[in-house]
Parts: C-alpha cells; sequence; structure tokens
C-alpha cells in the first residue's frame, strides 16, 4: 500500500490542489455541498470551487466566529458547508461556535484546517497548530481525520461529505512526502497497518506517517521488528488496532505534529491504559508554542523525527 | 390583524411563562416578559408556521438568540399548539422536553438551540443564506437582547447582511435597556443601538415593544433590523421593578397575584 522507502519523495501535487479537487468532485455528486471561507481562498486553495460552482461558496470575510455560526444555520436547512481556515482559526478562534451551534444541535458541519503544526513555518506560533486535535477531541461525536498524503486525503474528503456530523480535518496546504501508491485504500476510523512486527509498535499521523517510516528503518538496522500505525483517524480513534499491536508488540510509541498532551498520544494512551497497560513514549511537541522556521528546521527542533521516534520506542521497549 | 386576539395571546403567553417557572420555582422572568409581545405577534400575525410540521423546509424560522428565555418562546409555541399546554410545567425537569436554554432536538417548533450569546444571528443568518441558496421562499426572524449586543460576533454578522444585502432576515433587538449585572447604560453604553445598525446601510425601524400593533405594522415591512423599545419585566407586576430581576425565585402567591393583573389589564 506505500511505497518502498527509498522511493517516497515529496508529492508533485500541493495538498491543497488535492483536496480542493476531491471537494469539487463530492460536490458534483451532493449539490448541497457548499463552501465557506474566511478570506484564505487563496491560501487554501478553493479558489477553483469558487469557480466551478459560483453560487455554492460563501467567503465571509475575516469573521471565522460568524462563519462557523452561519455553517450551522446553513446545515439546519440541509446544506453541508465546508468551511476552510487554518487550522488555529478554525478549530481554537471559533471552538464555541463549533461546540454549540454545530455540535451540540447535531449539525452538518465539516471544518478543514490548513497549517497543521510545524507546517505553518514561516507564520510561525501565532498561527500553528498545535493543540487543534486537542480542542476537537473534547466534542461529543465530532470527528478528526489527519490525512498523510494526496493518496490518502480523497478519501477523508469523500468520508466527510458523505458521513453526518462535525468533522474536522487538519492537513499542510504544501507538497508532503507521497507516502501511499495511487491504489491504497483507506477506511476512516481503521487505522493503516503499513509495517507488522513484534517488538514495538509506532502509532502516527500526518506528516510523521512518514518519519515512522523512517524509524521503521532505522529500527531494523538494529534488528528490532516495529509495527507501523497510520491511523490517519484519530477520533475515533481504532481502539481494536491499538489494542491488537500493542498485544503483539508489547510496547508502544507515539508520534503526533502536535502538542504531545490531548491529542494521538493521548487518545492512545487511554486505549492503553484501560485495555492493555503497556510501556508508551510518546513523539510531539513538549510545553511549547510555536514559532518561526522551516518545516525541517522545526521538527528537529521540537523532535518530530524518525530519530526521535526511533530513540523513544528502544526507550518504551526498555520498559517492558 | 385582530388586535384583541394577539393582546390576548401576549397575556396567555405571560401566564403560561410565569406558570412553567413557579411550576420550576425560579426563572429568567425579565427577559420573557419583555419579548412576549413580539412572540404573540410573530406566532399570530406574521410567521407562517405548521404546528403540525414544525421541520416544514417552507416555513418561516424564529431564532431566540437570548436562549435563556426560551420559557416565553415555549409559551408561546405552546399557546400555537406545538405541544399541550401543560407540558410548560415540565420546564427544567429531569428528562424534560423543555430546557430552559432554547434546544431544537428537544422541543418542537424551536428552529434553532441556543444560549451562549451573540451567536443566533450568525446562525440566523446561515438558515436564511441556506434558503435562499436552495430557492426556498421563506422568511427568518431573529431576536436578540440588547445586552447580548455586547458581544461581538453579533456585528461581523451585521457586517455581513448589509454586504450581502439579504432580504430574507430580520434582526429584532429587545431593547430592554438592561443587562444581568444592571442597566446597560451602566455595565456597557450601547449608545445609539438603531443608528449602530443604520450605520451599516441595514434598514432599521424602531417601535414600542410592548404595542402589538406597531410591531405587526413595523414586522410586516420585512425591515433588516427592528430595534424594539421594551421593559424587562413588562406586564409581570413582581417583574416590573427597577432592581435586579433577571432572574427571580418566583412563588405560587407571586404567580397567582401576577397572572390575576394580567387579566385584570387585558380587560381594563
Amino acid at each position: 500500500m506505500t511505497y518502498p522507502l527509498e522511493q517516497i519523495k515529496l508529492d508533485t501535487v500541493e495538498l491543497r490542489a488535492a483536496y480542493c479537487a476531491a471537494l469539487i468532485a463530492a460536490a458534483e455528486q451532493n449539490d448541497r455541498i457548499v463552501a465557506v471561507d474566511a478570506d484564505v481562498q487563496f491560501s487554501m486553495g478553493t479558489k477553483p470551487f469558487y469557480e466551478k460552482f459560483p453560487r455554492r461558496g460563501v467567503n465571509c470575510g475575516i469573521m471565522e466566529a460568524h462563519a462557523v455560526g452561519m455553517c450551522a444555520g446553513m446545515s439546519a436547512t440541509g446544506l453541508v458547508p465546508f468551511f476552510h481556515a487554518f487550522g488555529v482559526f478554525a478549530t481554537r478562534r471559533a471552538f464555541d461556535q463549533i461546540f454549540l451551534a454545530c455540535a451540540y444541535q447535531d449539525l452538518n458541519v465539516k471544518l478543514i484546517g490548513g497549517d497543521a503544526g510545524v507546517t505553518a513555518t514561516m507564520n510561525g506560533g501565532t498561527h500553528m497548530p498545535l493543540e487543534d486535535m486537542g480542542l476537537m477531541r473534547t466534542i461529543p461525536g465530532a470527528t478528526i481525520i489527519e490525512p498523510a498524503d494526496a493518496a490518502m486525503l480523497p478519501a477523508a474528503v469523500q468520508h466527510m461529505a458523505s458521513t453526518w456530523g462535525v468533522h474536522y480535518m487538519r492537513s499542510s496546504r504544501r507538497n508532503a512526502m507521497r507516502v501511499y501508491r495511487d491504489d491504497a485504500q483507506f477506511t476512516i476510523g481503521k487505522a493503516n497497518v503499513l509495517a507488522r512486527g513484534s517488538e514495538v509498535c509506532i502509532i502516527a499521523c500526518g506528516i510523521m506517517v512518514y518519519e515512522a517510516l523512517r524509524a521503521h528503518a532505522m529500527l531494523a538496522q538494529q534488528g528490532i521488528r516495529a509495527t507501523v500505525l497510520d491511523m490517519h483517524t484519530i477520533k475515533p480513534i481504532d481502539e481494536a488496532a491499538v489494542i491488537h499491536a500493542a498485544m503483539a508488540c508489547g510496547a508502544v510509541v507515539t508520534a503526533e505534529n502536535h502538542n504531545a498532551m490531548s491529542g494521538l498520544g493521548s487518545a492512545v494512551a487511554e486505549v492503553l491504559v484501560e485495555h492493555c497497560p503497556v510501556p508508551m513514549e510518546r513523539v510531539g511537541v513538549f510545553e511549547q508554542f510555536g514559532e518561526v522556521g522551516t518545516q525541517g528546521y522545526l521538527q528537529e527542533k521540537f523532535g518530530l523525527t524518525g530519530e526521535e521516534i526511533a530513540r523513544k520506542a528502544i526507550k518504551a521497549m526498555g520498559r517492558k | 390583524m385582530n388586535i384583541t386576539e394577539t393582546r390576548k395571546a401576549a397575556a396567555e403567553i405571560r401566564k403560561l411563562t410565569i406558570a412553567a417557572m413557579q411550576s420550576a420555582g425560579y426563572g429568567h422572568i425579565g427577559g420573557s416578559m419583555s419579548i412576549a409581545d413580539v412572540l404573540a405577534v410573530l406566532y399570530t400575525d406574521i410567521m407562517r408556521v405548521d404546528p403540525k410540521n414544525p421541520r416544514d423546509p417552507n416555513r418561516d424560522w424564529l431564532v431566540l438568540s437570548k436562549g435563556h428565555c426560551a420559557p416565553g418562546l415555549c409559551a408561546a409555541l405552546a399557546h400555537k399548539g406545538y405541544f399541550p399546554k401543560e407540558e410548560v410545567l415540565t420546564l427544567n425537569q429531569n428528562g424534560t422536553r423543555l430546557p430552559s436554554h432554547c434546544d431544537r432536538l428537544k422541543t418542537p417548533g424551536v428552529d434553532i438551540s441556543t444560549g451562549s450569546l451573540g451567536q443566533g444571528i450568525s446562525m440566523a443568518s446561515g438558515v436564511a443564506l441556506g434558503n435562499a441558496m436552495q430557492g426556498i421562499n421563506s422568511h427568518v426572524y431573529v431576536i436578540l437582547g440588547d445586552g447580548e449586543l455586547n458581544e461581538g460576533q453579533n456585528w461581523e454578522t451585521a457586517q455581513f447582511l448589509a454586504h450581502r444585502q439579504m432580504d430574507n432576515i430580520t434582526v429584532i433587538v429587545d431593547a430592554n435597556q438592561r443587562q444581568l449585572d444592571g442597566y446597560t447604560e451602566d455595565v456597557c453604553k450601547q449608545f445609539d443601538i438603531a443608528e449602530k445598525f443604520r450605520a451599516f446601510g441595514l434598514h432599521t425601524l424602531e417601535c414600542d415593544g410592548h404595542d402589538v400593533r406597531a410591531l405587526h405594522d413595523a414586522l410586516v415591512q420585512k425591515p433588516a433590523v427592528l430595534v424594539m423599545h421594551t421593559e424587562k419585566g413588562h406586564g409581570c407586576n413582581f417583574a416590573e421593578i427597577p432592581g435586579f430581576n433577571h432572574y427571580m425565585v418566583i412563588t405560587d402567591d407571586m404567580a397567582r397575584a401576577a397572572c390575576e393583573e394580567i387579566d385584570r389589564r387585558l380587560t381594563a
């Protein structure tokens, strides 16, 4: 399902282009789908949707609270709004509106957050969502998806378009490492098993899936066989996959481009502590705000690397 | 309109509201009383709704953004026939369909859930835009408190409504000049509310919010904004006080005397 590590390269397709194409495809099937923006159409890459469907897009201007509330109202009339903003503004800025206007009254609103974690790069700490998944995890019934690449992203959009409820998808806007082959299959809520080992299990999402595959190779060089799961659906998390992998491997490492508290690592820990307590380590951002820098610099600074995953894998194995 | 019938409806809404709060023992009486007359006009003379088909996609919509005044709306819905009048006595009882903040998933006839102030106008604008995009001929009414206008989100939506020149939504401001902690003038000055909306270019009318004829004549014009000047607690004698009347404990004796006074004023 994935390319061999040495063949994984930076994709030629930007994630925002893949997103907009997927949204247009979904909208061609369902005339109730509408796009809502808050003055970042260019950045989020949604312009082609507005050109294709001039009467089905609403750019509100810089007013996320209004825009999300408006999406709730549109949903109440039967429309399926997809709202786009940078992750910090799509979630943190409009959290009460998402919680009450959308989720509390069981409406059907889709939130797309761009610039996940360190992919915000030069926009820096004010624009770097490291807590968006944590916020969204607290909302009853909300679904959270972070695709690894442009091959997976359309499956997420298709699921959001065809499934009732509040969904949040976070991703980079730009080119990601192309991990998956074109024919890879995805089921929202089910982890993809990218490697099967017996000594440690790496559970990753988003850009950290590629880093997990790098860690897998580093560990293999040391004779350590690791399982790798792409947990693209952070909520509802695939409990069965987590439990199965933990029982098979006896140690777990999570890796996320997000605060190590409240996101994927916390979700996995909650499953493990209740069902299969095994040693576990987390790779993520610990008690820090974001800052400006290239993605490579920021990944090194926060330890969001294959090397760090491998180090913590060995540490977790040592605690068995 | 039949003014006598509408005034009777307003009296009935007030009495049902008081009965509901008496049953619970407490309630947001002040703000529920100040909207009783406009609720009577909307549900008696203005809105196209069918209590037997509360989710009719072609209906007119009402968003009560000041969601803590749900008991007033529930009274209006009971009076209209969405559910039995006796059901208002279940207000805030365990397992009730009538919580004291508007809940569209529980209460028949409630179009949108509210409670976090400032959000109703945005949701109402989404309903209006959604209906327009689907070619549905419907009008959306949203009632805001004047204290609620402290919330900045209202002004985001005001700008949006003005920019889009939307003509299928009317924002009604219950200008009772009081909020929880006191007079709006003292807590955070409102300045001239109507002029603020007019500054956005929104067609704004003003009227006496306790004069059903004036409310009717304003609403039939479908203005973008109607600022109705009201009195917090109006029509409920124990709440018509200068002191704190946002939320009151209500005894059986208080409720009985208030309802008798409502009947007396109706026939006076």
